[in-house]
């Protein structure tokens, strides 16, 4: 089945602030991604794996080539449209959840959504009990365990019904059991949203759940 | 989405409520302070205005004579030469109990007097013999027992202790008949007149007819404004405290609202929002506390402004709106201020990457060089301000420079210092405590900036105010030497009561004065018998060689210290007390706690050359042990209620009781700045507090236990406001004299030797300490019971 | 109202014209003060100075004048003196008080100013041998003790005149021999004038000097009596005709009847009083004055000298804005006589 192109990289380059350009974090990177598959990216410590996550979340630049996401290319936006992309398209779940400690779970959860405009609750209630959270939705982050902290990113940047999530190692800071369940869980509701995954793992395990694989080393992928 | 982005910003808020409530305090702390000064000042000011206008003549020329009066045939002349002129007649008019101001105007060509309600009054009245005066109801109680008053009108728009009346009234009652005080020049004048300097040379034009108490009290009024200012700077350092912490908290929150797509420039928007919210609440709160605060003082500063100055304030508090909006501007103004380099930090925050604490570090190095620049060139701006300029104003110049340029110093010095300690170190610990101490500098430096300023300015003020007191209590000694002061109700009694104390061997010195008009306001000539009383006590500044035998035989005069400073008048020169009348100094004498100028020549000589002096107030010698048997007899003796018998303990007693009111304004805010800087250290420390944990736990784990790290918390803040304290006292030392030096001469006339209260200071260091200490307490329990999995957060990700 | 304004409206009420409010602070007419009796003959020149037992008296120069160009001109000089109780005294106290008003109009523009002083000190007042009157540098000096060569100066802030004028005829006692009757309840006061100055001077207006000629008219006038309860103001006309005789009649508006009267000068100086009545003066036109609706058009009539005439004011805006405020100013004659004059009205509110 033909899929449209939703992320496209193209011979992209980035280099640190200082950093001498023949040792660039990766140069001529091209890497395509369609609607509703998923990708996983993998790599050494320092390999650069999450700095591309970055540059296609559209948080940080690179010096040459291009990115576009749904037909947008990154590089010529401002900061403000940058910050529309984020908030409309694309949304992220960190390896350190990076939920709002004053806010509590149900209002984490609807923050991307309606920040993004217009909460589909529906399927926000759909997610909070898929995710295990209906009985926790008066607690605040502090209150909850890593494995449950994790679930409410999760749900957050999905209640966006975002086309392209982006997700650094969200298991990284779990334990295995832990790890597993919120693995399954998230590509269970990635697929139901139909939304295309961009995932940065350094395990080979949960690498190959994923439509495809791709591994960066020496600045270059394979 | 705006309202989504500002309701995660705000539930920070909900979830600190007492950081809130610092912040809120802080501000609230600032705009109470500044605008109870401002609120005081403004009634003050509404009051002379007031009392200015309602006598008229507000905002004319005046012509003054160099000395003595203008005649009527002076005035007549002027006028026959076309010029528009209004002339005033003013003198103190001598009663039964004590003396009035009394204005004479000619009702015909004086400016409009609103002081004189002419809608109860038949208008021609007042023209007509016997006349009319007006004063105030407070005014009656003086004038009850006086015989053959004319018709008097009471009015509450005149200053209590001022009559006015119609000219020919004046003179009569003044017994200066033919005479004139001044002229004002009045508006419109005809076309084509001769200049007045070539009419009548020997008359001065004053470019405004300003009243005088409005002039005196201007450095009472630029002190408070001085006070109130240092205040909100201190309660600044506090909001600086509390938004940097907010802000510092919330790096996270930021960071994931940005990636959730909020733009930066919405952020800093929301964030400017949320500030000015927070801005116009504890502005709001701040004037509830600052009308408070001066509706409490005001009755003091009353109270100093009439024992001072004579200027009468009301002492209730009237709401102004100009009041109302200055203290909301300065809530907002400041809070701009004081959160300007949060929010550009925000601004230029990184998307992504905390910034490095090394690279924080090398920031901070370099901008305490830069501070320290700018803090010696205030120094030297304000030193040269007082060598190239006189007047408060330089005063206040080289204050502020050498206040701010001090604090802006002082990260300098500390780290210094801090740098000279780290060489002591013997142990890795104490290497490590050296060396965070200078890590912590730049976050904690505002705030013991502010404590640097407020303890110096409390050093100054509290030098300043004790060496006056003790200057003031040894001068009260020698001036008042007499052991009973009597006050008869008229010069028959006294004639009896001299008599009477004749006859029973105590020696009388009679207390007779007068005034003559003296570049424009009247100068006070008391005349003395020879005695040895003055003689051996007077507190004589500078005189010549046998200066009152010099007075005795009529030949020179005794000046106060106001008149010499303010005329440049010294042993030898000579002082014109009236066209005819010429008397050389014979030395300058200290007068404290009188804001006017003064002579003394020998009572023959006053009475050859004045008239009407009325002789009821005695000093009397006697034996100390006879004074309340004395006392007695006198008030057996002479049964009139009236007469008033006070013995020199007395006396003592209420002037210094004048004297203790007068700086209990100054007392208040002191200790409100003090307290207001012991509030900005705990707030600073709050704010490092979260910053810190990264630093201590590599220290935890490397085997100190929090318990330890407590201890060493606080045990470094102490350290940190010790060395504050220590390098406040010269600065409040340098405030001190200049206090006494050249603020003191130029607001009052005299200048006054510097006293030093170690003690006062070992008080203060040990106030400054505890306030540390309490500041420091809340991080030291909260990092004794932090539970090890927060202090392993560290390791287990980056913040 | 500050004190001085009251002072000033007492001092030009007192005389007569008071309006209905009445005479504050000043209790019965009588008060101490002479009053003027029917017989009395005037003694100059004694009788050109001040009288201080009576409560009020003027000095009333009003001239016409002409530039070289052919504009004309309107001047007003009055010294008022009232007394607050009769009598002099020296000093502050003297109960004399003065008040000077000055005017100068042209077609175009209005200019007066006003001074106040106290008696006693010099500053204002009037001697008879040789004659002056003066309050500030406002002064009418004569050079001996008649009123025959007069210097008349004054100036306020945008305007100055110096003035010399010279008598061509006798002086007119009005009414029986200077007693003149100002109301059908008895109410008098003593009146003459000198209606005939030849003038020439200098006036100073904002844009320069300007040299003047023209003719003067100085009334003489004083009293102890107000006026009756009902009279609310008055309308006075002094007019010189082309042929040489002048006409000088007066109206007082009263609630129960207007009363007027005036004195007729023949060309060669002799003079004759007018029964009251005879002389009669009707509005013709209006026009608005500081908010106020003046009459500047009259239709007089004196049918014993076949006199019906218009009065047309020079300047329908000479307005006197002092403290007690009226209209005074030149006036043009046409109809059966022809010439100039001086009209002043008061109590129009």
């Amino acid at each position: 089945m033909a899929r449209d192109l939703l992320l496209s990289i193209r011979n992209v380059s980035k280099c640190f602030p200082g950093q001498d350009p023949e040792r660039a974090v990766f140069r001529d990177v091209s890497l395509d991604l369609s609607a509703g598959t998923s990708i996983a990216l993998t790599g050494e410590s320092g390999s650069g794996k999450s700095t591309l996550l970055h540059l296609v979340g559209a948080l940080d630049h690179f010096d040459s080539g291009e990115i576009e996401i749904d037909g947008t290319g990154l590089s010529k936006l401002n900061d403000t449209a940058r910050a529309a992309l984020r908030r409309c398209k694309v949304a992220l779940v960190f390896q350190q959840f990076n939920l709002v400690p004053s806010l509590t779970v149900e209002q984490n959860m609807l923050l991307h959504a309606r920040l993004g405009g217009s909460p589909d609750f529906e399927w926000i209630t759909t997610l909070t009990r898929r995710l295990g959270l209906a009985d926790l939705t008066t607690r605040y982050p502090e209150q909850l365990s890593g494995g449950q902290q994790q679930r409410v990113a999760i749900g957050r940047a999905l209640a966006l019904r975002p086309k392209l999530l982006l997700a650094d190692e969200p298991t990284g800071n779990l334990d295995e059991t832990a790890s597993a369940a919120v693995m399954d869980l998230m590509l269970e509701l990635v697929h139901e949203s139909g939304a295309a995954l961009f995932l940065v793992t350094h395990s080979v395990q949960i690498a190959n759940r994923l439509d495809r694989r791709v591994h960066l080393s020496a600045g270059q992928v394979a | 989405m705006r309202r989504a982005a500002l309701g995660a910003l705000l539930s920070h808020w909900r979830r600190h409520p007492l950081q809130l409530m610092t912040l809120i305090t802080g501000l609230a702390l600032a705009t109470g302070l500044w605008s109870a000064v401002q609120a005081i000042n403004g009634e003050a000011r509404a009051g002379y205005a007031q009392a200015a206008a309602q006598l008229g003549g507000t905002g004319f020329d005046v012509l003054l004579p160099s000395d003595g009066h203008i005649s009527v045939s002076r005035y007549v002349m002027l006028r026959r030469e076309g010029w528009l002129l209004a002339p005033v007649l003013e003198g103190r008019w001598h009663l039964q109990q004590g003396s009035v101001k009394l204005i004479g105007v000619d009702l015909l060509s004086h400016p409009e007097l609103p002081a004189m309600p002419t809608s109860a009054v038949p208008p021609l009245d007042t023209l007509t013999s016997p006349g009319r005066i007006f004063l105030h109801p407070n005014t009656m109680d003086q004038l009850v027992e006086q015989p053959n008053l004319p018709p008097i009108t009471l009015t509450e728009n005149l200053p209590t202790g001022v009559v006015l009346s119609d000219i020919s009234l004046a003179e009569q009652l003044l017994q200066q008949q033919g005479k004139i005080s001044r002229l004002i020049i009045l508006p419109d004048q005809p076309m084509g007149l001769k200049p007045l300097k070539v009419l009548a040379p020997e008359l001065h034009r004053h470019s405004s007819d300003s009243p005088q108490a409005a002039r005196l009290t201007d450095s009472f009024h630029l002190n408070l404004t001085a006070f109130g200012l240092l205040s909100f700077a201190v309660g600044l350092f506090i909001v600086h405290g509390s938004v940097g912490l907010g802000i510092e908290q919330r790096r996270g929150l930021f960071r994931t609202l940005r990636a959730m797509g909020v733009s930066l420039r919405l952020l800093t928007t929301l964030l400017l929002c949320e500030l000015m919210l927070i801005a116009l609440l504890a502005g709001s709160i701040g004037l509830v506390l600052g009308y408070l605060v001066a509706a409490a003082l005001l009755p003091d500063v009353s109270a100093t402004l009439i024992g001072l100055y004579g200027a009468t304030v009301e002492g209730s508090l009237s709401l102004r709106a100009s009041w109302l909006l200055s203290g909301v501007g300065m809530a907002l103004f400041g809070t701009l201020v004081a959160s300007a380099q949060a929010i550009s930090n925000i601004y230029n925050m990184p998307l992504l990457v905390a910034p490095g604490v090394q690279a924080r570090a090398g920031v901070a190095r370099s901008s305490q060089l830069k501070m320290a620049t700018i803090g010696c060139g205030l120094m030297v701006s304000g030193v040269a301000a007082v060598l190239l300029f006189d007047g408060l104003i330089a005063g206040f110049t080289l204050l502020a420079g050498i206040m701010l340029g001090a604090a802006l110093i002082l990260p300098l010095l500390l780290s210094g210092l801090l740098k000279i300690g780290s060489y002591t170190a013997r142990s890795a610990l104490a290497e490590w405590i050296w060396a965070d101490m200078r890590a912590q500098l730049p976050g904690i430096s505002l705030a013991l900036m502010a404590l640097l300023l407020a303890l110096a300015t409390n050093i100054g003020v509290g030098t300043m105010v004790s060496s006056f007191r003790l200057t003031f209590l040894g001068w009260m000694d020698q001036r008042l030497s007499a052991e009973i002061y009597v006050t008869a109700q008229s010069d028959q009694q006294a004639a009896d009561l001299t008599k009477w104390l004749t006859k029973r061997g105590v020696t009388t010195l009679p207390i007779r004065w007068s005034e003559v008009p003296h570049q424009g306001s009247p100068l006070r000539i008391y005349g003395v018998v020879d005695h040895a009383t003055y003689r051996d006590k007077w507190p004589v500044l500078q005189a010549l060689p046998n200066a009152w035998d010099h007075v005795a035989a009529g030949s020179a005069a005794m000046i106060n210290e106001q008149l010499a400073r303010r005329q440049n008048l010294w042993p030898g020169d000579v002082l014109t007390l009236k066209p005819d009348w010429q008397m050389t100094v014979a030395g300058v004498y200290s007068d404290y706690g009188n804001p006017h100028e003064q002579v003394i020549v020998s009572l023959p000589v006053l009475l050859e050359r004045m008239d009407n002096i009325p002789n009821r107030q005695f000093g009397l010698r006697l034996d100390p042990e006879d004074v309340p048997e004395l006392m007695n007899n006198i008030r057996e003796t002479f049964v009139s209620p009236s007469i008033s018998v006070i013995d020199q303990a007395g006396i003592k007693a209420r002037s210094l009781a004048v004297f203790d009111r007068t700086f209990v304004v100054t007392g208040a805010l002191n200790l409100l700045t003090l307290g207001v800087a012991g509030f900005a250290i705990l707030t600073s420390l709050l704010t490092l507090w979260n910053m810190r944990l990264p630093q201590l736990a590599p220290i935890w784990a490397l085997g100190i236990t929090r318990r330890k790290l407590a201890w060493l918390e606080l045990l470094r803040s102490l350290a940190l406001a010790t060395l504050t304290t220590l390098l406040a006292l010269p600065l409040g030392l340098i405030l001190a004299w200049a206090l006494l030096s050249i603020i003191n001469v130029e607001a009052f006339g005299w200048k006054l030797p510097m006293y030093v209260f170690p003690m006062d200071w070992l008080r203060l260091l040990l106030l400054a300490l505890l306030a540390a200490a309490v500041a420091a307490a809340i991080p030291a329990r909260k990092l004794a019971r932090i539970k090890p999995a927060e202090l392993l957060k560290v390791f287990a990700h980056e913040r | 109202m500050s004190v001085r304004s009251i002072v000033a409206t007492v001092i030009i009420c007192l005389p007569c014209f008071a309006s209905a409010q009445g005479f504050a602070g000043l209790g019965s007419q009588a008060d101490g003060f002479a009053i003027p009796e029917k017989g009395y003959g005037l003694n100059f020149p004694a009788d050109h100075g001040p009288h201080p037992n009576f409560r009020i008296e003027w000095w009333y120069l009003t001239a016409n004048l002409k530039d070289d160009d052919g504009h004309d001109y309107g001047v007003q000089w009055t010294l008022f003196r009232s007394a607050i109780s009769p009598g002099e005294d020296t000093g502050w106290s003297s109960p004399q008080l003065w008040m000077g008003h000055a005017g100068l109009t042209t077609p175009k523009h209005q200019f007066y100013a006003e001074r106040l002083a106290r008696g006693g000190i010099g500053q204002a007042g009037v001697t008879a041998e040789p004659f002056a009157a003066w309050i500030d540098n406002w002064e009418m000096l004569g050079t001996d003790p008649t009123l025959n060569q007069l210097s008349l100066t004054a100036s306020g802030s945008d305007f100055a005149y110096d003035l010399s004028m010279q008598a061509q005829g006798p002086l007119v006692l009005h009414g029986d021999a200077g007693y003149s009757v100002k109301s059908s309840g008895g109410q008098a006061s003593y009146y003459y004038s000198q209606p005939r100055y030849d003038i020439s001077g200098t006036l100073t207006l904002p844009d320069g000097a300007v040299i003047v000629n023209g003719q003067g008219w100085l009334d003489r006038e004083w009293s102890s009596q107000p006026l009756a309860d009902d009279q609310s103001g008055w309308d006075w006309f002094s007019l010189s005709f082309d042929s040489g005789e002048k006409l000088m009649g007066f109206i007082l508006r009263g609630d129960s009847g207007d009363y007027s009267s005036g004195t007729w000068i023949a060309a060669d100086g002799s003079s004759k009083p007018l029964l009251p009545g005879a002389f009669q003066a009707q509005p013709l036109t209006y026009s608005e004055v500081e908010g106020r609706t003046i009459p500047v058009q009259w239709q007089i009539k004196l049918p014993e000298h076949g006199v019906s005439a218009t009065i047309q004011a020079i300047n329908d805006q000479s307005w006197m804005g002092t403290s007690f405020p009226y209209w005074e100013g030149p006036v043009t004659i046409s109809g059966s006589h022809t010439g100039h004059g001086y009209l002043e009205m008061t109590g129009y509110d």
